[in-house]
């Protein structure tokens, strides 16, 4: 099986991973398109380590995995807390941070 | 630990520091004691000081004495290491003199916002940075105290000052930063590039550049060249003097310009001309020009003022001027005049500021146009208002003519020809011939503006606005700080072999790596 | 005394700190230390003089053992080589300042040109301390006034005695400072301030080309010894270039100092100090300091100006040039004391013309002989107006003054007859040296200025005398005699002006004068002594005596004029006699029409509003132009250029600054909408970089 279907298949997932960061309101959905965005590049790892027969990318993978799980954790802890304060989970309305 | 030789130096440094903790642990509301122990320190300081003197060995003012070298941080090779010779020695005696004489005159007239216990603190944290400055013979202890000075100098003109003071303030302390960087960044290329990998200013100095290629040693000088001239302060870097003058207290004009402009003058005879010759043979007849530039463009502006301490903040760049001129000749008459001329301006144009700061307090004015008949209301003030003003117009027998005329006469043979930038020996030496004449006429300008100043201020009669203010003469403390300034500038006058002889060792070892 | 020839001037200097410190305490306010100082200076320097005549004469003469007594006094006179007419000087010092191991020496020096100086310099000014008692009784600062007479003393000995041209430096720039201080000594006044100013300031023009000078003699010669350079610049391995270049700047020094031409504006204005300031200062001492340093560096100035070669030369021309049109200038002046200042330009023209000729003695001597006459004069304008005029010095006010002042009177004439240079005054001597070494070396053209400034100042005195001491008084006040504090310098000056060319004339085998001050050591062996010539003698005097003749009969004719137009202004008839007499002066016409008036009229006055428009115009615009750049330079430059720069740079940074807040908007997709651009940016160049 060509490489290229996997870099296109993930391609295609970071995009909409992306997309999703750049262009959607709500946190949750954020923090998903992150995962997305993750996930292409899990793929991208795994098919490169196949072939190229070096398994020191599917190890990546697994650590990016863990991680991505403790990712969420914090994030949905946040999105929570975005929520308690804010009453919305609209990412637009949390500015404070500015120059 | 036990000869007076090996702490004096620590000792001298220090001793203010001690100081300025005792008053900082005084009670703001006992101003007497908090006056009184800052007056002692720097009077345990000039006691040091004195010692220093009698025990110096004036046969051998080349040599570097009273050395203390200890280890400080092996990892870069940055060492405590202290000691003077024939050039420091002149320097860190006016320091010490100049300070007690400063506290002395505040002592019943602090500028707004009084607070004595903070101006007197940081007066001493000033002294320790000066006069560590002078003392240091270590690359990055160099570099530390002579940004030590800047912090409280920042405060004095931006707390103490006049009504522009935030802007004064900010000037000179972001100009002479920049000056810093550069010269920090040449500070390590020196280091990099030298054989033995040290900041140790006499081990470099007695390489004489050697190990440094001429085309870095060139670009090392200029990153000095820019830190000095900075602080000097050279045309065209001056425009932050005039600023910091006008707005900074008296004492603070006085010691900015009594001390700190020495240290970008001392950091050229101490490091940048004997640690780089080569680069400094190629920037001489550059400095040449900018010293000369500077005396009569400070002159013009002096004759433009109507505000008498921006006239007498834009005589300091003509002044020293000449004092660079001197070391661009990069001969023994003109390091010996430079040292000399760094003395005997700190005693005039200190006074000078001091009689500004008196009158300022006693008219509220610095007006010169406002100003007028100074000898009718307040002769004693007058005279030596007029005293200063000849004194500091380079009038033989007073200190400043010896800082002047050996400068201007050591520009008829500048050493180092053959090296000059412009290639050939004839050249170069009519470019300092012509620099020569120059600075001559430049003496003219100076009697023209000091002179000018003091027919608007000293001579006529009192305006209406202040016949009937009572303009009091001469107070009995303003008596007692200028005395000794005084005194120095008719005897060094008179006797100019009290600072020739010890600078003369000391010049001549500089300028040895030139004479071939 | 030779040896310990710098106890004069110390006397004087701490007499200036007594003074100055303790005179106000003291019943007559400080004078009286200052005349027991230049007393005992006077003593000194006589004592001097007497030793070392006697230390020449012992060496020229070889009985001269007369005075063995005195000489044992100065101890350290060594016996000249026998039969050499050199006599060396007596110099001695202590080190000063040192540069690389070389010491320079402070000294004072002794030879005939020095003993010569010290006389003239102590006795004037003990006879100026003297007439100051009454002239400034009851002033503002009669205390300070006598501080700053001692300082100048002091100063000018110091000048005098200095054993190096540093040293002479130092001299010559205190004697300037006095000359401020006193010529502003009235500072409440504008124009006094201003005068002031404006000497100092002219001076110290001229101190750049003595600055230069010097320093170049000192590469050239190696030292700054008067000695060395001396000989350094009569020795083959002299360097003409350096010399050349050297007198040239040296020259400024004694145009700004001796107020030659174009230098010379400082010098009237200078009348505003005191009288006797003027007499001491503006006369007699300090403006000949530049004669001095002529006559003190002559080999220099042999040498740099070619002078031994004849013709036309630097010196010369300056010197000529300054006689004629200070004497021009002081045909139109009303104020006495500005015809004194002319006349005094005009005389040191002659000094510095006698420079340039090769007649260095008729240079010391004429400086010698003026002092006295001038000094003689100045003090007499000083004691009319403080007894005559109420402190007035403009002529108009004076007149038919010779009855109430016979002695003022009779010692103006002798001052003013030994100035115009009649047989056998004191004038006549030096002139006619002067004149005399002129024509000899080969320099006839000024000679012939020589004789037509002599003329010129014999007539514009005799105008001088007139408008003072004949016809009507004129003024409102009530004139009287002076006291004897002024009049008894008066007659010592007058005694002096009439005898003082003897020791130095010709036709009676008198050459003491130049016996005993000639021996300077080292002057130029080519100079040519002149012989008397009673030729050019009878033809300076008859000229002088023609134009006092001519001068005299012009003035007393308008005085007749003036007599019948008072007349004609009340009668008619008288009138129309007087035009008809005025018709037939067709002689009068003739003189006073076209001649007299016609360089009393258009050519001085065109002279002196050249002097007043061109040269002072110059002065002044170059003082205001400075002034004027200056401000330029602050507004335009400073201001803008290089700090607005500086400032630029931080506004610069600061809206930098602030635009960049806004990219910090606090929203997180933005910023991973930048991070993602970045990386693409980012991305894109890499790619860019590695097809390249």
């Amino acid at each position: 099986m060509p490489i290229n279907y996997f870099l296109i298949l993930s391609a295609f997932l970071f995009c909409a991973g992306a997309y999703g960061v750049l262009a959607r309101r709500n946190s949750v959905l954020v923090l998903m398109s992150i995962e997305l965005m993750l996930n292409a590049v899990n793929l991208n790892l795994v098919a490169f380590s196949t072939q190229v027969q070096n398994v020191s990318g599917q190890v990546f993978a697994l650590f990016v995995i863990t991680i991505a799980a403790a990712e969420v954790g914090i994030g949905l802890a946040i999105v929570l807390l975005i929520y308690r304060n804010l009453r919305s989970p609209d990412l637009d309305r949390v500015e404070q941070l500015k120059g | 630990m036990d000869s007076f030789k090996d702490w004096a130096l620590t000792a001298a440094v220090f001793v203010p520091l001690v100081g300025m903790a005792l008053v900082m642990i005084i009670p703001k509301a006992e101003e007497t004691a908090i006056k009184v122990t800052a007056l002692l320190t720097s009077l345990v300081t000039l006691a040091i000081g004195i010692g220093i003197l009698a025990d110096f060995d004036y046969d051998n003012t080349a040599k570097m004495q009273f050395q203390v070298d200890k280890e400080w941080i092996p990892l870069i090779n940055a060492r405590y290491h202290l000691g003077i010779d024939g050039i420091s020695l002149p320097l860190l005696i006016l320091t010490m003199v100049i300070v007690p004489l400063c506290i002395i005159y505040s002592w019943n007239h602090f500028p707004e916002p009084h607070n004595p216990k903070a101006f007197l603190a940081l007066i001493l944290l000033l002294e320790v940075g000066m006069i560590g400055t002078f003392v240091a013979l270590d690359l990055v202890l160099f570099f530390i105290f002579f940004e030590v000075v800047l912090l409280p100098m920042f405060f004095m003109i931006g707390v103490w000052g006049g009504p522009n003071r935030e802007y004064a303030s900010i000037k000179f302390f972001l100009f002479t930063l920049f000056g810093s960087a550069l010269m920090l960044v040449a500070f390590l290329g020196i280091y990099f590039l030298s054989k033995q990998q040290t900041f140790d200013i006499s081990t470099l100095s007695a390489l004489e550049g050697s190990g440094i290629a001429r085309g870095t040693q060139v670009l090392l000088f200029a990153g000095l060249f820019l830190g000095f001239a900075i602080k000097v302060p050279m045309f065209p870097f001056h425009t932050w003097l005039p600023d910091a003058h006008t707005e900074a207290p008296t004492v603070g004009s006085v010691l900015l310009a009594a001390v700190l402009l020495k240290l970008g003058t001392y950091g050229f005879v101490r490091i940048a001309l004997p640690i780089l010759p080569q680069g400094a043979e190629v920037w001489a007849p550059w400095i040449g020009l900018l010293s000369v530039i500077g005396i009569i463009y400070g002159a013009l502006c002096c004759l433009a003022q109507r505000d008498m301490k921006r006239l007498i903040a834009f005589s300091s760049v003509a002044h020293m001027g000449f004092v660079m001129l001197g070391i661009a000749t990069l001969t023994d008459f003109g390091i010996n005049a430079a040292v000399f001329g760094m003395v005997a301006h700190g005693l005039i144009t200190g006074m000078l500021f001091f009689v500004a700061g008196s009158m300022q307090h006693r008219y509220h004015t610095r007006e010169m146009s406002r100003l007028g008949g100074l000898l009718v209301s307040a002769p004693k003030m007058g005279w030596i208002l007029g005293f200063c003003a000849m004194a500091s117009l380079g009038l033989p027998g007073l200190a400043g003519f010896w800082g002047e005329f050996p400068a201007v006469l050591s520009a008829f043979e500048p050493s180092a020809l053959a090296n000059g930038i412009m290639g050939n020996t004839e050249s170069t030496l009519w470019t300092f011939r012509t620099y020569m004449v120059i600075a001559a006429i430049g003496t003219v300008l100076a009697a023209g503006y000091l002179l000018w100043m003091y027919q608007r201020v000293g001579m006529g009669e009192p305006k209406p606005e202040f016949e009937d203010a009572h303009i009091h003469d001469v107070h009995v403390d303003e008596w007692i700080a200028w005395t000794p300034l005084l005194i120095g500038i008719v005897v060094f006058g008179l006797f100019p072999n009290l600072i020739f002889s010890i600078t003369d060792g000391a010049a001549s070892s500089i300028t040895r790596a030139f004479s071939g | 005394m030779l040896d310990n020839v710098w106890i004069i001037p110390l006397i004087m200097a701490v007499s200036y700190l007594l003074i100055l410190f303790f005179g106000r305490r003291l019943p007559k306010k400080g004078a009286e230390i200052g005349i027991v100082a230049i007393g005992a200076s006077f003593i000194l320097a006589c004592i001097t003089a007497v030793q070392w005549i006697d230390k020449v004469e012992g060496a020229v003469g070889k009985e001269g053992g007369g005075h063995s007594g005195l000489a044992a006094l100065g101890h350290s006179v060594v016996a000249a080589a026998t039969g050499a007419p050199e006599i060396e000087p007596v110099v001695n010092g202590f080190t000063w300042w040192q540069n690389n191991r070389v010491e320079f020496v402070v000294g004072s020096r002794v030879d005939g040109l020095v003993v010569m100086m010290l006389f003239v310099v102590t006795l004037i000014s003990l006879l100026v301390h003297v007439y100051s008692t009454a002239y400034m009784h009851e002033d503002r600062r009669f205390t300070h006034y006598y501080a700053a007479l001692s300082l100048f003393s002091a100063s000018m000995l110091l000048l005098v005695i200095s054993a190096n041209l540093l040293q002479l430096l130092v001299g010559w720039e205190l004697v300037g400072l006095c000359s401020f201080m006193l010529i502003g000594h009235w500072w409440e006044e504008k124009p006094n301030s201003d005068a002031a100013l404006k000497a100092f300031l002219t001076t110290r023009t001229g101190d750049v080309g003595l600055m230069c000078g010097v320093i170049i003699v000192f590469f050239a010669a190696n030292s700054f010894d008067i000695s060395v350079i001396n000989e350094y610049a009569l020795s083959p391995e002299a360097n003409h270039g350096l010399l050349q270049w050297a007198s040239i700047a040296l020259m400024f020094a004694i145009m700004g100092k001796s107020g030659q031409f174009f230098l010379h504006t400082w010098l009237p204005d200078a009348m505003a100090g005191p009288t006797p300031v003027s007499a001491l200062i503006h006369a007699a001492t300090m403006v000949v300091a530049g004669v001095y340093l002529g006559l003190r560096l002559y080999p220099v100035f042999w040498e740099g100006f070619s002078i031994h070669a004849g013709g036309m030369n630097m010196m010369a021309i300056i010197g000529g040039v300054t006689i004629l049109i200070g004497a021009a200038l002081a045909f139109v002046q009303n104020d006495i004391k500005k015809v004194l200042a002319y006349s005094t330009i005009s005389q040191l023209g002659y000094m510095v013309m006698a420079l340039g000729v090769g007649a260095w003695l008729g240079a010391a001597f004429h400086l010698f002989t003026h002092a006295f006459f001038k000094a003689c004069l100045f003090l007499g304008a000083g004691s009319i107006s403080h007894s005559a005029t109420h402190h007035s010095f403009d002529m108009r006010e004076m007149g038919g003054l010779r009855k109430p002042m016979p002695i003022t009177f009779w010692t103006f004439l002798i001052g003013t007859v030994a100035l115009a240079g009649i047989f056998p005054f004191a004038g006549f001597w030096s002139k006619d040296e002067i004149l005399a070494t002129a024509d000899q070396g080969d320099f006839q053209v000024f000679m012939i200025v020589g004789l037509v400034g002599a003329a010129m100042t014999a007539a514009y005195m005799t105008r001088c005398v007139y408008l003072t001491f004949f016809g009507k008084y004129r003024g409102h006040h009530h004139p009287h005699e002076s006291t004897p504090a002024i009049t008894v310098p008066l007659v010592v000056l007058a005694v002096l002006s009439l005898v003082a060319g003897l020791i130095q004339s010709a036709p009676f085998e008198i050459k003491k004068f130049q016996e005993w001050f000639e021996q300077v050591g080292g002057l130029p062996e080519e100079m040519i002594v002149p012989k008397f010539d009673y030729g050019l003698a009878a033809i300076s005097v008859s000229l002088a005596t023609l134009a006092i003749g001519f001068a005299a009969f012009f003035f007393f004719r308008r005085e007749e004029r003036g007599a019948l137009k008072g007349l004609t202004e009340r009668n008619k008839l008288a009138h129309a006699g007087y035009r008809f007499l005025e018709k037939k002066y067709y002689l009068d016409d003739l003189y006073e029409g076209v001649i007299v008036s016609s360089v009393k009229g258009p050519i001085a006055r065109a002279s002196y509003w050249f002097n007043m428009h061109v040269i002072d115009g110059v002065v002044n615009g170059v003082g205001r132009g400075a002034a004027r750049l200056g401000r330029w330079t602050y507004d335009v430059f400073d201001q803008d250029l290089v700090d607005g720069a500086v400032n630029d740079i931080g506004r610069e940074t600061a809206m930098a600054g602030g635009g960049m807040t806004k990219l910090q908007s606090g929203r997180l997709q933005r910023y991973a909408l930048l991070l993602l651009a970045s990386v693409g940016i980012i991305g894109l160049a890499v790619y860019i970089v590695n097809i390249a």
